[in-house]
């Protein structure tokens, strides 16, 4: 049986955030997901803001991570070579919203974050097409936008190429306390660790419960989400938030990192089975639709290029980030909903720190720095010729709407985290993000992913087992090929 | 840097037509197209129906191609860049392409032809409510898989929408011994030929339901039914009467909008009604020495006519770009009272005619079709029954304008 000094389950943003600082550690680690990628669960699907920490209550586990995980994306971004802007945050209100906005700016300041109320002129100079009604604004110029999913694969790639182990596809069934350590089974193995990190997002309290932790119950809340084409970008600048009430932060109009602008979310309660459907509902597009009538009135919903939902899992008001008291070496991690993505880092590196200390690992000299991903569509016209001299495969463009070649299709499939599958390609290099969302690429991103795998195309999935996109060989008698 | 007195941009029907065209004249012409063969869609079209106008007889879209294709190909005045895909042209007919064996290239043009084609209206386009599974797929992704790649996307298949690809699909999933459960049409009619319902529904008795749409889908990894509901005047689903409909496939034939997102950042006019450039009867934009044909100006029903128009964008770009295209003054034509729209949207008033495409709002049974200039009647014809699913033309004396073209349908 394989021995790890760490076992982190869960590929989230936050677990693999752990994951790649425990990669700066002497130590043998193993991230198990259950899914056939990382970033599948609520950090594929959220807003995607680095949020300046105004919000969360001060004192909180929530301020405290929020306002140290927001100061290190500028630094950790460029290192990983994640799309990320500081775009700034609005919160909008409307004539007597003044004494909400105040009691935000109090909690900003106490939180330690710059923040100012400003007033029409200046939400004008911000956010030219802010709706009529607007009269102030919560300023906090720190707030951003950033890939998650595109934050978490760079963590994991980060992690692997500094001797960190990935395995996909292997959900944990069953955890267990050894003599010096833990043995965890997964539906593919077994594996023993010294320490467990449990990061397993809307699964953590599943996993808590087969340690004999408590388990206590999650909310589950559904967001829907519009993506607009990236020509409407530039409808809106900077993150803009209605006034916050009891389910949340409210429904944004964003730019999205990657260039297009994002509408949503909703919050509504489903029960834990469905948690990881992802349902969209049509009731839940009209909230989107009337929220964003209030901020950005203008915003051309005929634009619109993709529809999805992300869930957000909370347990309590409060993040939960501590070590077992019932289970030694064995660290929880639960309700990291929002701002769980803008804390992640900070919480990455706390964790590693505290699963080190109680090991003794020793930090190495220096981490394997992350090589930059060739994108045709930012790189300079020399860049392009040296890559097409030195494989045509830059020269060949697959994804039309987007300008994805197949040298950058070939290097996701070849990533440290490899992609297998079509979806965890467009997570990597866009193909298929764009306004034909796949219609053309597809296939041709299946082609690929066929050839390199080496296994025919009836197998290529979409995503997890099952997803297979055509199953069925032409003339075969319909048997599953 | 290369010189080109046409640069065509586009390799499929509107594409090999316009090079033709163009040869014609004399002209030297660059064909990029970003596929590594001509034909473009063309060649997963394996049914038959293509080209009992442009060549009299009954032809596979891969047959109709290859006749272009082999003309194209043999003629050395025809550059044929294949796998190059152009990230930008400005207005004065510069085009920048990248492609594996050229690398970036910058093309200096006498004159450019549009010849994009289009693309398929997305689930994302239509906010499909619902989980995200496999199983959903644009009609011509399907078609795209089945008869080029050799797979089938499912086997119980429900069809939103009745565009032309769809029924198509319909009769080929069928064939392959899939179940095609229901095509639904939002609309009260079909936007797709009457023979494609015929023969690709009616003569497999897959049922066709009007005024009704699919509300969300359903299933985690792969999809497992879909809720379909009719809808009122306002196109708004009546969620008591929806009903479920297991199956693993739901194929999308929602309609196709014109890729004219090289146009972006440029002036040329561009009409809201069918997405593409606003053009006069050479089919050229509003931007002299660029022109537009095919699918990327207006999406045809018949490759026929995509060739007949593409011929003519080929050969008037030739003649601007040797600086022979002589204009007029130009008229507007106006379409109204049952005509959604006409193209060309410009014509030049001078000698010989002018054949006047249009589509119609919804099914006119035993209605005639006017145009007037001027005031005056310039041509009447009375039609049978016309559908907006089937392209319609009038052709008027040129000699006969005397100012806007006005073009209505009457009782």
């Amino acid at each position: 049986m394989e021995k790890f000094d760490v076992i982190v389950i869960g590929g989230g943003v936050v677990g693999t955030a752990v994951l790649r600082s425990l990669a700066a550690y002497k130590a043998k680690t193993l991230l198990l997901e259950k899914a056939s990628d990382v970033a599948t669960g609520a950090s594929r699907a959220n807003s995607g803001i680095v949020h300046a920490g105004y919000d969360a209550e001060t004192g909180t586990k929530k301020a405290f991570f929020n306002v140290k995980g927001a100061a290190m994306f500028p630094s950790l971004t460029a290192e990983l070579h994640v799309p990320y802007q500081k775009t700034g945050s609005l919160v909008a209100a409307r004539e007597g919203g003044l004494p909400a906005l105040q009691a935000l700016y109090e909690r900003g300041v106490a939180n330690g974050v710059k923040v100012e109320v400003i007033d029409r002129k200046r939400i004008l100079e911000l956010e030219p097409n802010i709706s009529p009604e607007i009269a102030y604004a919560l300023y906090a110029p720190e707030a951003g936008v950033v890939s998650p999913y595109k934050l978490t694969i760079a963590q994991a790639d980060h992690a692997v190429i500094n001797g960190a182990e990935i395995r996909l596809e292997e959900k944990v069934v069953s955890l267990e306390k050894t003599a010096d350590g833990f043995a965890v089974r997964t539906e593919k193995g077994e594996y023993l660790a010294s320490y467990v990190i449990n990061a397993a997002g809307a699964g953590a309290s599943e996993v808590n419960a087969l340690i004999g932790e408590d388990a206590p119950t999650e909310t589950h809340a559904v967001g829907d989400y519009y993506i607009l084409d990236s020509k409407e970008a530039g409808v809106v600048n900077t993150v803009v938030f209605p006034l916050p009430d009891e389910k949340g932060k409210g429904i944004l109009v964003a730019p999205t990192a990657d260039g297009n602008v994002i509408l949503g979310p909703t919050s509504r309660k489903v029960p834990h089975e469905v948690a990881e459907e992802n349902e969209v509902t049509r009731e839940g597009l009209a909230l989107v639709r009337e929220g964003v009538g209030r901020l950005i009135p203008c915003v051309n919903l005929r634009s619109v290029i993709r529809v999805y939902a992300g869930t957000r899992t909370a347990v309590g008001s409060d993040f939960i980030i501590e070590e077992s008291k019932k289970v030694k070496n064995y660290f929880m991690l639960l309700g990291i909903c929002s701002p769980g993505l803008t804390s992640a880092p900070a919480i990455g590196e706390y964790v590693a720190g505290v699963a080190a200390e109680a090991l003794g690992l020793k930090k190495k000299e220096k981490m394997r720095p992350l090589p930059a991903r060739f994108h045709l569509t930012k790189a300079t016209e020399e860049e392009i010729e040296d890559k097409i001299a030195s494989d045509s495969a830059y020269g060949r463009i697959v994804c039309r709407c987007e300008k994805v070649t197949e040298g950058e299709i070939l290097e996701a499939i070849r990533s440290p985290l490899p992609a297998h599958t079509v979806d965890a390609v467009k997570r990597r290099v866009r193909a298929g993000m764009g306004r034909c969302q796949g219609g053309f690429c597809r296939p041709r991103v299946m082609e690929i992913l066929s050839r390199e795998l080496n296994i025919p195309l009836s197998k290529i999935r979409l995503g997890d087992k099952g997803s297979e996109i055509a199953p069925y060989e032409v003339k075969d008698g319909y048997e599953k090929v | 840097m290369k010189k080109f007195d046409v640069v065509i941009i586009g390799g499929g029907p509107a594409g090999m037509a316009a090079a033709l065209g163009a040869r014609e004249q004399g002209a030297s012409v660059a064909l990029l197209e970003r596929d590594d063969r001509l034909g473009g869609i063309l060649n997963q079209c394996i049914h038959n129906g293509f080209g009992l106008h442009y060549f009299g007889e009954e032809l596979t879209g891969p047959e109709y191609a290859k006749r272009f294709r082999d003309k194209v190909l043999a003629d050395k005045g025809i550059t044929v860049f294949l796998e190059a895909m152009v990230l930008s042209l400005t207005e004065d007919r510069v085009v920048r392409a990248i492609s594996p064996t050229a690398g970036l290239m910058e093309l200096h043009a006498g004159a450019i032809v549009l010849a994009m084609g289009c693309r398929e209206r997305s689930a994302g386009a239509i906010a499909l409510a619902g989980t995200r599974p496999a199983g959903i797929y644009t009609a011509g992704m399907a078609q795209r898989l089945s008869n080029v790649e050799g797979y089938l996307v499912g086997k119980e298949v429900v069809i939103l929408g009745s565009g032309d690809i769809g029924l198509i699909m319909a009769r080929r999933m069928t064939s392959e011994g899939a179940k095609v459960k229901l095509v639904a049409e939002i609309m009260p009619f079909s936007s797709g030929l009457k023979r494609n319902i015929v023969q690709c529904l009616n003569d497999y008795d897959i049922p066709l339901r009007y005024s009704t749409t699919v509300t969300r889908v359903t299933g985690k990894n792969r999809l497992t039914g879909v809720y379909v509901a009719p809808v009122d005047e306002k196109m708004n689903p009546i969620l008591e009467k929806e009903e479920y409909i297991p199956c693993d496939t739901l194929l999308l034939s929602v309609g196709l909008i014109p890729e004219n997102d090289l146009l972006t950042g440029t002036s040329v006019e561009m009409s809201r009604v069918t997405s593409g450039a606003v053009v006069d009867e050479f089919r050229q934009t509003s931007v002299p020495g660029i022109f537009s044909a095919g699918n990327v100006l207006h999406v045809h029903d018949l490759v026929d006519n995509v060739s007949e128009e593409a011929f003519v964008a080929g050969a008037s770009a030739a003649k601007f770009a040797k600086g022979e295209l002589a204009l007029s003054e130009t008229v507007s034509v106006l379409p109204s009272n049952g005509v959604r729209y006409a193209l060309p949207q410009k014509v030049h008033q001078g000698e010989g005619k002018v054949k006047i495409y249009f589509r119609v709002d919804k099914v006119y049974r035993g209605r005639t079709v006017v145009v007037e200039s001027g005031g005056e009647v310039v041509k009447r014809k009375k039609t049978l029954v016309m559908a907006p699913g089937e392209m319609q033309n009038v052709e008027v004396d040129k000699a006969l304008i005397k100012g806007d073209l006005s073009i209505y349908t009457e009782e």
